[in-house]
């Protein structure tokens, strides 16, 4: 199974990743040979098989919408990469 | 600490040696400081080593101490993985793009550690969020293996296994997605115990592959494992997977079982084609020991042989919406250009590494348009059979004893360049975590090129203390301390 150039940029820009020239085709060698590999999946008949997302069942756990106060509030900011005051500043996203 | 032998002690040795105050917490902790001063920049285990925390931690631990405290790890130095969030300390997955991350809260576990009374040392290097089987995908450098400088010490869990194997640590943490814990234990020489999925708490743990994640830990004994197992173990309602189960006491189960027989399987598949004669042989040689006592059946897990191609769809498939919170606006590394849509594409493309941007171009392709069916829901359906086929077999048996690893540790760069052949040296790790199943890696041999091999042990969900039980036993059949040359 091959992956075209093309594809694999189409791929990169849906996962936000901006990829050289020289990175796109290296990846669309690398991902050929490993979706080849993922082929040997094909000779299973899984038509009567439910899959299975977790592997422990567990039922959702609920509880009560309580506000919880978070305490390390300053160390949350510290980690942001540009701040305003107590805003974390990004490129503009609205048109004026 | 006159008399005492650093390189023979365990955690349950160190704890009678603080009790009877025969040496004090700070000495110890300044013991394994010093050996990492020494040789760590040979080995490289560890990313950040707080000195000034850890002998604070080990002064107060001290002064609980004198005042009749009791708590299971009191005093005690542990390592933890990079990717296990310790307040006020980096958290950097050993990826560019937390760098600059200091962990605005404790994870459970650390929480769990700190009742406990244990110091933390430092975070350890690891390949680029946990994915990688050799941690060169570090971002920030290579581990060496303590046994051959020369070799990889395993991954992803690599700084934890390496540091506890070359005594830099008494144990420590690590996490295990597809055998992230038990092939770097195998390679360096020490226990190393992935938990049933639930079993203990993965809030603080950065998200990899949610439906195989687990935290565990790494010793030089088995009993060491229970108990950094007991404090760690635990229902959180902070993790929604985390199940609320009672808990044995481990390390009085495992001492109170050392007769118990089991009946133990040994699956077909995973002594087939492709395993080193040195590692069949030394486990085929514990397996003769063990079938003096217990008994020994041939078991068949015939769906094996599709694992890896399982992981390697449903893993990246989770890592790729995991790691879609990395986009520089929140925290993290961020490049500041033009607008927000080229800001996340090259932040993310100069903040992950080539084996990160990997995963998450195959989870990406695997769940999208016109793929989702033939990939990420043909993988779910297949785990269903991985999954059966174990089911089946503990239906026969109490548990499995299988090789980690087909290979001994490889060279530094040796399978770097080829991705395909680096995963597939998980495919006897990879079926636990698909199934959910707790499985430990216990060192059973030095072969004759001076490297360790070992066994592992797989059990039915939530039955880690027969893991364990027999665990020990196997240690005590081996009676071999696994102590690398020095360096």
């Amino acid at each position: 199974m091959s992956i075209s150039i093309e594809e694999v940029l189409k791929i990169a820009s849906l996962a936000r990743l901006e990829l050289s020239e020289e990175e796109a085709k290296n990846y669309s060698q690398e991902l050929s040979q490993i979706l080849d590999y993922f082929k040997k999946l094909e000779s299973l008949d899984t038509s009567d098989v439910e899959p299975t997302f977790h592997a422990v069942r567990l039922e959702t756990p609920f509880r009560e919408d309580e506000v919880k106060e978070f305490e390390a509030k300053e160390e949350l900011l510290a980690n942001a990469p540009e701040l305003h005051e107590r805003s974390i500043v990004v490129p503009k996203v609205v048109k004026t | 600490m006159a008399g005492v032998e650093v390189k023979e002690l365990t955690i349950s040795k160190a704890l009678e040696f603080l009790e009877k105050g025969e040496i004090n917490s700070v000495e110890l902790t300044k013991a394994y400081l010093d050996s990492i001063k020494r040789i760590d920049s040979k080995i490289k285990s560890y990313l950040f080593v707080d000195e000034e925390g850890a002998l604070k931690q080990a002064e107060e631990a001290d002064k609980l101490r004198k005042n009749g405290k009791k708590a299971l790890l009191l005093g005690i130095p542990l390592a933890i993985k990079d990717n296990i969030c310790v307040k006020g300390s980096p958290t950097t997955c050993a990826s560019k793009i937390l760098e600059n991350y200091i962990a605005p809260y404790d994870a459970t576990v650390i929480e769990r550690l700190k009742e406990a009374g244990a110091i933390f040392l430092g975070k350890t290097n690891m390949d680029e969020f946990a994915m990688g089987s050799s941690t060169e995908n570090s971002a920030f450098f290579p581990t060496h293996n303590p046994w051959d400088l020369e070799r990889v010490p395993g991954g992803s869990s690599g700084g934890s296994a390496a540091a506890t194997s070359a005594r830099l640590c008494l144990g420590a943490l690590g996490s295990d997605t597809g055998g992230s814990i038990r092939q770097p234990a195998c390679f360096c020489g020490v226990v190393g115990f992935k938990p049933t999925y639930g079993l203990v708490s993965r809030y603080g743990l950065v998200a990899f592959a949610s439906s195989l994640d687990q935290i565990g830990p790494f010793a030089n004994s088995v009993e060491d494992a229970a108990l950094l197992l007991q404090v760690i173990a635990g229902h959180d309602p902070k993790d929604s997977t985390s199940a609320p189960v009672e808990l044995p006491n481990f390390l009085e189960f495992i001492k109170e079982n050392e007769n118990t027989r089991f009946k133990i399987g040994l699956p077909r598949e995973f002594f087939e084609g492709g395993v080193e004669k040195e590692i069949i042989d030394a486990i085929e040689e514990v397996v003769k020991a063990l079938g003096k006592k217990h008994e020994i059946k041939e078991v068949s897990l015939p769906h094996t042989e599709y694992s890896v191609a399982v992981y390697y769809i449903i893993a990246p498939a989770e890592a790729s919406s995991n790691l879609a919170r990395y986009d520089g606006v929140k925290y993290g590394f961020r490049v500041k250009e033009g607008n927000l849509l080229s800001m996340y594409r090259k932040t993310r493309a100069l903040g992950f590494g080539r084996e990160v941007k990997r995963r998450i171009m195959l989870g990406t392709y695997a769940l999208s348009a016109g793929y989702y069916d033939a990939f990420y829901l043909k993988a779910s359906k297949v785990r269903t059979l991985i999954k059966k086929d174990f089911e089946k077999a503990f239906s026969e048996v109490d548990l499995l004893i299988t090789p980690v690893s087909p290979t001994l540790p490889f060279r530094l760069g040796e399978k770097i360049s080829d991705p395909l052949q680096m995963y597939l040296s998980d495919i006897f790790t990879i079926p636990v975590n698909l199934a959910g199943l707790p499985g430990l890696s216990v060192p059973i041999k030095v072969s004759s090129s001076g490297l360790p091999i070992a066994l592992q042990i797989i059990g039915p969900h939530f039955k880690d203390h027969l893991v364990l039980t027999l665990g020990r036993q196997v240690e005590k059949e081996v009676d071999t301390k696994f102590i690398p040359p020095e360096i």
